[in-house]
This record gives structure tokens, C-alpha cells and sequence, in this order.
């Protein structure tokens, strides 16, 4: 049993950073997630581990210190919110070009433009259909407590790297700042030069010996038949994390008929609104997306045979019920799917989503 | 006072004829080619060989990298 | 004396460094670039600093730097270079790190990242080639543009009501306590190119020693840019370049020192 404390979900995201081993943090202040730049400047991980924390100029600049640091082999990480990730994207999708690994935290408030500093799911799309220019995606995990913040710190990192490829915790202001028991994970140690160069010395600029040739870490290629193959080795490893690394939870959805589909802040909601719904007599069930992209595509078109509808509940206007909808269609299945959402920088009760599921479907 | 004799081989497929060397060799020295090279280029060549004291002024500023550079004492 | 006898390897003056990759560059003919290069790949070799040497390329003309010169590269977002080349030397602290940078991306685009990146003094040195042109995009306005200079998106001529003035950011960067060594350079004739490389020798020895950035502004022609031949860019430059962007050191100082008088 590690130890258990209660904290906010930016600190332990902060906390995780340090303990699963990360090399270097680079951020700028934006509310809602400023505790996680803070929270590493009074731990001065630098003392203990040896990691690097620092206050960029910007979120531009952020970004691109995490592609020079990731392009070493270090584990390196950045977090902002919402209009940050906006100014961040450039940064990504780079990022992603290169195929080179980080972690990029989301703590999404409300928008568009500079919006509010409440919580929202406005970005899913952003998050999950890549975000910036070019064909690319994220490995986007959604976690829906505190302690999964504290979880997916660590395999986000571990995700990036197996796949060389950016990972983003898709998280919201509530979460961000809700306070809630943790148990923390066990010091790791950083990776020394050695094993650097051992696991990533394929690709990373660490410095070229004469054993090797030169390590170029570029998005580039103007030939156009290679530029094509780049784009779908990098197509290629996104089915592959479609195969592989898709996780949900479902509750109660074995004998549902209506099934709310939701991630985050909004299926903490909706646990809720299963229970008020059950207690109605209503078969209702509650799937959470844990990995975003990949969507669990697979488990909700097998739900679609049996199940009369979804509701997709999102603090948006309605952006993964787009996932719903394909995943529905894919399956061949007529189940319906509609969307309940607040926008704005509200969270709806669980008696709202009920009402809602009972307007739109009963 | 030793004499010194200098002699500069051009790359004839790097040179992109460019003529900085021509200008600065202080010993009039390089011309470039009325030939061109397989890229379309008035390569560089010691057209007053006995001249160059292998001074190395014109690799210095050869932004091909294109020039070897001899010298010796006689 | 025949020449057969001349062309001898005892008696090898001058060669291309092994550094160098050696291929044909994509550069125009009589670009600056590929003296740059040239000499970047020369002290490479001779400082024996290979294994520790990460180049950090922009976009731009120099993007393609990392064909030309054997060393670990990383290709940086358009004017993002300095912001990438302090992850990578935060991160690695023991490696020689170095971002090579036109004006468009340093001057223009890039200005936050420079100026914070020197002004934090990061350690590392930065390679500024100014030819006063967008050369890899043809020949358009940059910050550096002289007044009155033709370019394809100021065909009548630069119009400091309309564009502003000619931006000397090296003098900026002068004043910022986190630079140790600020100069400006040119590579026209072999005078220049062997005073620019002791320039750029002296921030590489900068570097290894952890005084902070060392800053090195190359005066460079763009004779497709221009429109002239590659000698008579290199004369105009001398003509109106220079008196604008004079040569010469602007700091030789320690990180936190003061500007020096010249």
C-alpha cells in the first residue's frame, strides 16, 4: 500500500510527475491548473531527483522546450488549460510529425476564446482528433478522480513512449482543483544516460559517437511518396493503439437499456444519476470512456445491439456523441444516441441527466 | 625569402560557379570554366596556375566547400 | 615546378572538415549559408566536441542544415528554435547546444523565444544568419530589410511608415544580462570568414565553459533573394549592410555583466 493523502488533483499530477521519474516539467501560469507548476517549485524537485522544472515565457514556448527535452529521451512534460492548449497546438502536432513521446495535461475550462475559468468539455474534439494541422493524434486518457490523475501520470508516460507518440490527460477545472484521498505511487527512478541510450538511443539526439550515424529529429520530408508513407506508419501505429490500448469502465450496462455514455468530471456526475435512475425502476447503465482516443468504439457498438439508446452527457454542446453516433454506425445497430450537456463552466446534477434521459427517450 | 608555390583542385561537380573564389584571389588565379559542369554550372579552374601561392583565401570563402588546397616551399 | 608535384597530401593546406557531410548542398550559388556550415563543421572537428554537439535547425533556408553537418540535429518549428534548444540543454546540461537562425525566425516570428532564451542566459549559442530576406519562401520583406530595399512583398521599396524600421535585434540582445558574448560578423571575403569563425569559435569555448548565451549575428547575402550575382550581393552588402549593421563585438562579458563601451 503506498501512501495515502488527500490532495487537489493538480498537486498530484505535480506529485506523480515527480515520482514516476519524470526529467523536466515546462510551463506558463493559466487558471485553473497554476498548482501544478507551483506545487513542483515548493517540492524543488531538482533537490531530490534531479528534475528539471521551468517557467516558460509562454505556452509556445512550453511546448517546444518539451519537443527539445523529449527529443533527447527524457521524459518530459507540460500542462496548461484550455486557451493554452489552443496556443500549444503548433507544438503537438510537431511533436507528433517527429513521433517523439510526452505528456501534455489539459485542465479544460470553458470557452471559446478566453471563456471562463470553470470547468468544461469543450476541447474533446480538439483533444481527440489531434488538435493542430496535419493527420495525427494523441493518446488521450480522461481521468475521472483524483487518483486517476495520480495514475495516469505514470502511463501516460508509459503509453508515449511505447507508441513515440504525444499523450494528453483530457481532465477539467473540477477535477483539476477537487480535493479527494490519493494513494501515491512509489518513487522510480529517473533513467540514467545509459539506459537512455539503451532504449531510445534508435532515434534520440543524444549526441552522435562514431558508432553511429547522425540522429535527425524532424517533421519534415519534401519528397512526396515518403512524406505519404510517413503519414501512414503514423496511420498505422493509430489502429494499432485502436487494438490495443482502448479502456472503459461500464457499470451496470449488462442489463441496461439506456445507457449513459460519459468521461471525466460528467461520469462522476452520471454514477449518480445511474443510482436515481435504478431506484425509478429505469434499466440504466453508465459507460466511461477511460482512453479517449482510442475510443472504445468496439464495447459501445456491442452495446448498441441491445440497448434502446445512449445519452451522451458532456459539459459541452455535444462532441463525443459524434464518437457515439460512428460507433453506433459502424456496428450496423439503430440504437438511438442524443446529448445532454451544460456549457458555460456548469457541471449538471445527476437529477438533470436523469430528467434528460427521461425527456429525450421515454 | 623561400618561394611558395600553391595549387587548389576544384570539385568540378560541387561548384556551383559562383565566382567568389575568382573574386578573392589575390593572385588572379581562378576563372571560371566557358565549360559548364553536369548541373549547368561555369565551374571554377586555375586558369594562371603558376600565380596561386596557396593562400587558401579562395576555400575560405567557397560556400561549397569545394576547393583542396596545396602548398609548398620552394 | 609541375603541378603533379604540388598536388601531394604532405603538402594539404586546406580540405573539407570530416563533419561536413559531404554532398552537394541544396543552397544557391554563393549563399552564405554554406560558409557558415562550412566553418560550424570545421571547428566541430577541430574542438573534438562531435559526441557532445546537438544542433538545433530553424525553418527557413538552413532548414536542411542537419544534411550538411554530421551531428545529432533537431528540427525546430518556424522562429521556436531557442525555446527548443533550452529543453534540450536543461535537460542535458553537459551537451554543446546550438540554434542556427535567419532573421525571419529569429527576428520576426521567433522574438519572444530569443529574447527570453537569452535573457535567462540559457547556455547555449545561437548562430544568426541576417540577409535581410525570407530566402527559402522568395525573397519576401523581414524585420531586418533595409529602408528602401526591393523585396517581393515590398516591390516599391521597405517604407518605415508602413513597415516599421529595420530591426537590429543584436544590438537588443546586447543589452540583456543573461548574454556573455554578443557580435556581429560577416562572411563576404577570407578576412571575414576567419574572423567570423574565431567569433564563433570564442561562443562555442562560451558554451563549454557554462558563461550563458553567446550570440552570433552573421551579415549574409541572398543573391536569388537580391536578384544580383553572388559577387555583387557580397559588394552590396559591404556598400549597405554593413553601415547599418556594423561589425564588431558588442559584449565580451560574463552572464550578469555589463555592456561593454564598444
Amino acid at each position: 500500500m503506498g501512501e495515502i493523502r488527500l490532495m487537489k488533483g493538480n498537486e498530484v499530477l505535480a506529485e506523480a510527475a515527480i515520482r514516476c521519474g519524470a526529467d523536466g516539467y515546462f510551463g506558463y501560469p493559466i487558471t485553473p491548473q497554476s498548482e501544478v507548476m507551483e506545487t513542483l517549485m515548493a517540492r524543488m524537485p531538482w533537490n531530490e531527483t534531479g528534475m528539471v522544472v521551468l517557467q516558460a515565457e509562454s505556452e509556445v514556448a512550453s511546448i517546444n522546450m518539451v519537443y527539445g527535452g523529449a527529443a533527447t529521451g527524457k521524459k518530459v512534460m507540460t500542462s496548461s488549460s484550455s486557451p493554452g492548449i489552443s496556443l500549444m497546438a503548433e507544438g503537438i502536432s510537431y511533436i507528433a510529425g517527429a513521433e517523439l513521446p510526452c505528456l501534455v495535461v489539459n485542465v479544460q475550462r470553458g470557452g471559446p476564446g478566453l471563456g471562463t475559468i470553470q470547468p468544461s468539455q469543450a476541447d474533446y474534439l480538439q483533444a481527440v482528433k489531434g488538435g493542430g494541422h496535419g493527420d495525427y493524434k494523441l493518446i488521450v486518457l480522461a481521468p475521472s478522480s483524483v487518483q486517476e490523475m495520480n495514475d495516469f501520470v505514470d502511463l501516460g508516460f508509459e503509453l508515449a513512449f511505447k507508441y513515440r507518440n504525444p499523450a494528453m490527460i483530457l481532465t477539467d477545472g473540477a477535477i483539476g482543483q477537487m480535493m479527494e484521498k490519493v494513494e501515491l505511487a512509489d518513487f522510480k527512478p529517473r533513467w540514467t544516460k545509459e539506459e537512455i541510450k539503451e532504449k531510445w538511443g534508435s532515434w534520440a539526439t543524444t549526441g552522435k559517437p562514431d558508432s553511429r550515424n547522425q540522429n535527425v529529429i524532424t517533421s519534415l520530408e519534401m519528397d512526396s511518396d515518403k512524406m505519404e508513407s510517413n503519414n501512414q506508419r503514423l496511420q498505422d501505429k493509430y489502429r494499432k493503439m485502436e487494438e490495443e490500448e482502448c479502456r472503459y469502465e461500464a457499470i451496470m450496462c449488462d442489463d441496461a437499456e439506456y445507457i449513459f455514455v460519459a468521461y471525466g468530471t460528467s461520469s462522476r456526475v452520471c454514477q449518480k444519476s445511474v443510482e436515481i435512475a435504478r431506484e425509478k425502476g429505469l434499466k440504466v447503465g453508465l459507460l466511461r470512456p477511460i482512453t479517449l482516443f482510442p475510443f472504445p468504439s468496439k464495447i459501445i457498438g456491442k452495446l448498441a445491439c441491445k440497448a434502446k439508446g445512449f445519452l451522451s452527457v458532456e459539459m459541452s454542446a455535444g462532441q463525443m456523441i459524434e464518437d457515439i453516433k460512428l460507433s453506433v454506425y459502424d456496428a450496423g445497430c439503430i440504437a438511438r444516441v442524443e446529448h445532454f450537456g451544460r456549457m458555460g463552466g456548469i457541471i449538471p446534477s445527476p437529477g438533470e441527466v436523469v430528467n434528460a434521459l427521461e425527456q429525450k427517450f421515454l | 625569402m623561400a618561394k611558395v608555390r600553391g595549387a587548389v583542385v576544384v570539385d568540378k561537380e560541387g561548384c556551383k560557379g559562383c565566382g567568389i573564389c575568382v573574386d578573392a584571389c589575390p593572385q588572379d588565379v581562378l576563372a571560371l570554366n566557358k565549360d559548364v559542369n553536369s548541373r549547368g554550372y561555369h565551374y571554377s579552374y586555375m586558369e594562371n596556375p603558376d600565380a596561386c601561392i596557396g593562400c587558401s583565401n579562395c576555400g575560405v570563402v567557397c560556400p561549397d566547400t569545394c576547393i583542396t588546397i596545396y602548398r609548398v616551399k620552394i | 615546378m609541375d603541378i603533379k608535384d604540388i598536388i601531394k597530401p604532405e603538402n594539404l593546406v586546406y580540405d573539407k572538415s570530416k563533419v561536413q557531410i559531404d554532398t552537394i548542398m541544396h543552397y544557391c550559388p554563393g549563399c552564405s549559408h554554406g560558409v557558415v556550415h562550412k566553418i560550424l563543421s570545421e571547428l566541430i572537428e577541430e574542438m573534438d566536441i562531435q559526441e557532445k554537439t546537438i544542433g538545433i535547425a530553424p525553418v527557413g533556408c538552413a532548414v536542411f542544415a542537419y544534411n550538411y553537418i554530421d551531428i545529432d540535429w533537431q528540427e525546430a518549428a518556424h522562429g521556436r528554435a531557442p525555446a527548443v534548444a533550452t529543453g534540450v540543454v536543461r535537460l542535458n546540461p553537459d551537451k554543446f547546444v546550438f540554434a542556427y537562425q535567419g532573421d525571419g525566425d529569429l527576428a520576426s516570428i521567433g522574438a519572444a523565444e530569443i529574447l527570453h532564451a537569452c535573457n535567462r542566459g540559457e547556455n547555449l549559442l545561437v548562430v544568426f544568419i541576417n540577409n535581410a530576406t525570407y530566402g527559402m519562401t522568395g525573397g519576401q520583406m523581414a524585420p531586418t530589410t533595409l529602408n528602401g530595399m526591393v523585396t517581393s512583398t515590398t516591390p516599391g521599396g521597405r517604407n518605415i511608415d508602413l513597415n516599421g524600421y529595420p530591426m537590429k535585434i543584436t544590438e537588443l540582445i546586447a543589452q540583456l544580462p543573461g548574454t556573455s558574448y554578443v557580435t556581429r560578423q560577416a562572411v563576404h571575403t577570407a578576412g571575414a570568414v576567419r574572423k567570423c569563425k574565431r567569433s564563433l569559435k570564442k561562443g562555442i569555448q562560451n558554451v563549454l565553459d557554462k558563461k550563458g548565451t553567446s550570440f552570433v549575428e552573421v551579415v549574409s547575402t541572398c543573391s536569388s533573394g537580391w536578384k544580383m550575382t553572388p559577387v555583387d550581393a557580397n559588394n552590396w552588402m559591404a556598400e549597405n549592410m554593413i553601415p547599418y549593421y556594423p561589425l564588431g563585438d558588442m559584449k565580451d562579458s560574463v552572464k550578469g555583466g555589463p555592456v561593454s563601451e564598444n
